[in-house]
This record gives structure tokens, C-alpha cells and sequence, in this order.
């Protein structure tokens, strides 16, 4: 299983979710009402390493974290 | 001084004094010609009573690495302190800093590691209203990159 972690204000539980790469997770955020409207705007880390494609292959006890708009200071 | 100390968060508001005290008293006899101090104030402004933040600290450290890192291949050395929880107006929510031989690097430095903060550091800011956080949307910056799963 990987687990989805939803940082800052999106305000969600984690996810435990049997998914082999993330386009199979976007697939299913998609269909989620509480996270759909932040998919745009949510930057992604697969075990706390910033990533900027899709094209990410996932394995059993990886973590996502969707990371929402910051603003720090 | 560690890395570890380099970047220190606090519960609440920053004991500014302390804090910049401390990394006076650290750098001024390692040679640094320029020690540049930011802190930043919360303002009284629209109604809020003060700001809360969360902070996802793995990602933050290896940002905060990334940039001492490059700090350091100037000579130059990055400090920051940060709250989480909850800060009243008036009080320090934030200071960075850069020690360097020179002062343009560190006057150069300052600006763009406080830049790169507030765009790409993950913390999430709120507003305090009548005791209820607020997400500041419309303040917040998407990290570059984002959007990936849409």
C-alpha cells in the first residue's frame, strides 16, 4: 500500500490506496469531492522528495504528500 | 554551529532578541564581514488578530539545506528561525539571515533566500480571526511544479 498525505489546509485524513504509479492516484483524487478542487494548485512529493512528472513508478509503503499553495514569514 | 541550529522553529511568536543575539554572538569573530538580519512583524491589518502556520518540516529541512548549501559556496552561511502556531500581531513570526565575507553577496543572498521562502517553503499561512484560522489563500503561492495530478 502507499499512503497519501494531504498537507496544510486541505484538511484531510490520510489515504492508504494499492497504486503502482501516480497517474493511477490521480485518477482516483480526482473522484475525491474534498480534494478534486485542490489538484491544480497542489505541488507533489513522493517520500519527502519534491517531484515535477508523473512519470513516477510507486511501491509498497512509498508516501505521497500533496502539498497545497504556501506561505511562509 | 550545526545545521541543525541554523534553521530553528519555535511554538508561538520568535524571542527575536534571543535569537538574533545568539547568532551574533556565533558569527562575529568568524570573519564575516556583512551579517544582514531579517524579522519579519506580523502587521495589524484587516481585522486579524494575528497568523497561524503549519510547517512540513522534512521537506523544509532539505530546502533549507539546498540553500546552505549554495550559501556556502559563496562563503556565506544562511540562518533562519520560523513560529508554528499561532503569532499576535506585533510580534516575529519569521527572521532570516546571511553571514558573508562581503556585503553584495550577502545583500544578494538575503533577497533571494527570503524570496525563494515565500514561494517554496512548506508552510501554510492563516489568518486569526475571532479565534478561528483562516487559510490565506489568496496570499499563497503554488510551488513550482505544481498541478501534476490534475
Amino acid at each position: 500500500m502507499v499512503t497519501i498525505d494531504f498537507l496544510g489546509p486541505i484538511n484531510r485524513d490520510s489515504l492508504q490506496v494499492d497504486i503502482k504509479n501516480l497517474s493511477e492516484l490521480s485518477e482516483i483524487l480526482k473522484k475525491d469531492e474534498q480534494v478534486s478542487s485542490w489538484l491544480g494548485n497542489c505541488a507533489v512529493a513522493v517520500n519527502d522528495t519534491m517531484i515535477s512528472s508523473k512519470d513516477i513508478a510507486l511501491s509498497d509503503g512509498d508516501k505521497v504528500s500533496l502539498l497545497p499553495p504556501v506561505c511562509g514569514g | 554551529m550545526t545545521n541543525e541550529n541554523k534553521l530553528q522553529l519555535f511554538d508561538g511568536d520568535l524571542p527575536v532578541e534571543q535569537i538574533t543575539n545568539n547568532w551574533y554572538k556565533e558569527f562575529k569573530d568568524s570573519n564575516f564581514g556583512a551579517i544582514i538580519t531579517f524579522v519579519g512583524v506580523v502587521r495589524d491589518e484587516d481585522g486579524i488578530d494575528g497568523l497561524s502556520f503549519d510547517i512540513y518540516e522534512p521537506i523544509l529541512n532539505s530546502w533549507f539545506e539546498s540553500w546552505q548549501n549554495k550559501a556556502n559556496d559563496l562563503n556565506a552561511v544562511v540562518l533562519m528561525a520560523h513560529s508554528k502556531g499561532d503569532v499576535l500581531n506585533h510580534t516575529s513570526s519569521y527572521i532570516a539571515a546571511v553571514c558573508s565575507p562581503k556585503r553584495r553577496v550577502a545583500l544578494e543572498l538575503i533577497d533571494e533566500f527570503v524570496e525563494d521562502f515565500k514561494k517554496s517553503a512548506p508552510i501554510w499561512k492563516y489568518d486569526l480571526i475571532d479565534g478561528k484560522r483562516e487559510y490565506a489563500q489568496d496570499r499563497s503561492t503554488a510551488i513550482n511544479g505544481a498541478g501534476i495530478l490534475s
